[in-house]
């Protein structure tokens, strides 16, 4: 029990002093993960409006395994990834094994599904009355895009959110493809399991309480969106 | 100026537009009435180039309409369009009023200049930070109009606009209807289901039953000379009796209905099978009945004992079995007078140029 006290008091004394190893740890999972939700971004919300308003034969099918998809395990993503970038895989001359550019592209295959499938579930709430307004005011495909996607802004902006959630909790893709290598692609989630295994509890906790006030944050951006959202 | 020809329209097994056949000329209010689901609303989402035809053409100002996305896109964008429910985005009276030009690139104080003037045509002075959702179901169509005038269109489509609207809103929509005709000269082509609306704001009228246009006129054409039976329910034409042509003679035709003969003016010929129609203003209650037709100018009396009387407004729906319900409006003092009541004998009259004919 000691060892827990022990532990958590000298958590907070690294964090409070900004230790180094900390701090970078931190700045490196938070560049990485948010890359990887903005890149995701860019890919998910059009899938999501053109999958939405476009009719297309296995439409049904594509949602089905989008959604199947929301709970891919991480390190199935890993190894898909893995395959894909490692010096046999089609893109492996790339060089993006054991890279940060190697872990935005996991994590971005990771949320994309999820990020694709809320945005289209926040689209099938616009009424399609508002749709043929738009459209009725002179709207190329573009602006219809831009006007509907501010029309579910908020649900738009907590698919994001809850992207970013997954990226930077995941451990399973950022371990296989990043390899956890120190001052380069150590992240918070694959150093807790590092410090963890080697008993090094103290600088585990403080790695553990920063994630955990990072999911704090995103829990009350994301309560405070869906309350704009309801106003 | 818009021309529809042979305009069809199906869905599945469904024809929602069947055959559709007008011409609407600049600066009309043009009135599209019908039953609910008889293919208004498609139709006009067509002339809007929202939805496309199965068959036949729309030609907008010269233009004739094609499946080119870029073409149609430059022919909406000469229109306007107000859908039945009002529908505002998720943002301020002036952002909503301000999206059409937005998407026609637009900006700065023209935009604001533009907006401004929208706004205050349709009344809303004043609302321009308003979130808009906030707003009134008529205050939310005004902003619909302001967000479709905006853009200067040279045709308006409104669908329905006042369906879900209380009185006091609905009157001020037709007001800005007929402001709007006569201050821009905008067509406007307005579909409704209120015949009182389609009657007293529309130029011309077309009645769409079943997805077809079965009678285009004037309102005085349509609600008074209905072509056929269907129509003439639609509009709310009473007294609406079958009956066929037994005899004409120097423009009149003697129709034979439940046993009764009717004299009409009306060039169908014996052996005609015709409804005929007479509206209850048109026909007098006498209790005498013993009553010549030499004495009255009404060249039809025929007798019926009175069934129900009701209270319409200041006057009485007396309703007579003649062998066939007839209604008759009289004055409450007439009620008096004659002495109307339920189980009275009565002769009604009317004359032969207040019996329309329609065929059967």
């Amino acid at each position: 029990m000691n060892d827990i006290i022990d532990g958590f008091i000298q958590a907070i004394q690294l964090i409070v002093t900004l230790n180094p190893e900390v701090m970078e740890i931190a700045m490196r999972t938070l560049m990485i993960s948010l890359t990887a939700t903005f890149l995701a971004s860019l890919v998910a919300i059009p899938a999501g409006w053109w999958i939405h308003f476009h009719e297309f034969a296995g439409k049904r099918v594509v949602i089905n395994i989008i959604q199947t998809l929301y709970a891919v395990p991480t390190v199935l993503v890993g190894l898909f990834v893995y395959l894909l970038i490692s010096s046999s895989g089609p893109l492996g001359m790339l060089g993006l094994l054991f890279t940060p550019a190697g872990m935005i592209l996991a994590q971005m295959l990771l949320v994309i599904p999820m990020m694709i499938g809320l945005v289209i579930t926040a689209f099938s709430g616009v009424d399609r009355t508002v749709v043929d307004t738009i459209s009725s005011l002179g709207a190329t495909g573009y602006q219809s895009m831009v006007a509907i996607i501010k029309e579910v802004r908020f649900a738009v902006i907590a698919a994001v959110i809850l992207g970013f959630g997954r990226a930077i909790s995941e451990v399973g893709a950022a371990m296989m493809i990043g390899g956890n290598i120190r001052g380069y692609t150590r992240v918070l989630t694959t150093s807790i399991t590092l410090e963890t295994s080697m008993g090094n509890l103290p600088l585990s906790i403080a790695l553990g309480l920063i994630l955990l006030g990072i999911a704090l944050i995103i829990t009350v951006i994301l309560n405070i969106v869906q309350e704009r959202s309801r106003t | 100026m818009i021309e529809i020809s042979g305009l069809y329209r199906k869905v599945g097994d469904r024809m929602l537009v069947n055959d559709v056949n007008l011409t609407i000329p600049d600066g009309m209010i043009f009135g599209i009435i019908g039953p609910s689901g008889s293919g208004k609303t498609t139709l006009m989402r067509m002339i809007d180039l929202l939805d496309n035809s199965t068959m036949g053409s729309i030609t907008i100002n010269g233009t004739r309409a094609t499946r080119d996305k870029k073409q149609q896109l430059e022919l909406r964008r000469k229109m306007g369009m107000v859908f039945q429910k009002p529908i505002v985005l998720s943002t301020t009276v002036f952002e909503n009023v301000s999206y059409g030009l937005r998407f026609r690139g637009v900006k700065g104080d023209e935009l604001k200049a533009r907006v401004i003037e929208a706004i205050d045509l349709v009344g809303l002075s004043g609302y321009e930070d308003r979130y808009a959702p906030t707003l009134s179901g008529g205050e939310m169509q005004r902003v619909a109009i302001a967000r479709s005038m905006v853009t200067r269109p040279e045709v308006l489509l409104l669908d329905e606009p006042t369906a879900n609207l209380d009185p006091a809103s609905t009157q001020k929509i037709e007001e800005l209807i007929g402001t709007i005709n006569a201050r821009f000269g905008t067509t406007i082509i307005m579909s409704t289901h209120d015949l009182d609306q389609g009657q007293h704001i529309a130029h011309r009228i077309a009645v769409v039953i079943g997805g077809m246009i079965t009678q285009a006129g004037t309102p005085e054409e349509v609600f008074h000379k209905p072509l056929n039976s269907e129509i003439a329910k639609f509009v709310g034409l009473e007294n609406i009796i079958g009956g066929t042509v037994t005899k004409t003679e120097e423009g009149l035709a003697t129709i034979l209905t439940h046993g009764k003969e009717v004299e009409a003016v009306s060039t169908e010929g014996v052996g005609s099978q015709v409804f005929i129609s007479i509206h209850p203003d048109d026909i007098t209650l006498h209790s005498g009945l013993g009553i010549e037709k030499s004495k009255s100018s009404a060249r039809n009396c025929i007798i019926g004992t009175v069934t129900v009387t009701t209270l319409s407004g200041p006057f009485v729906l007396v309703t007579l079995d003649c062998g066939f319900p007839l209604k008759v409006i009289v004055t409450r003092r007439s009620v008096e007078d004659i002495g109307i009541q339920p189980g009275k004998e009565m002769q009604a009259c009317f004359k032969a140029s207040a019996v329309h004919v329609m065929k059967s």
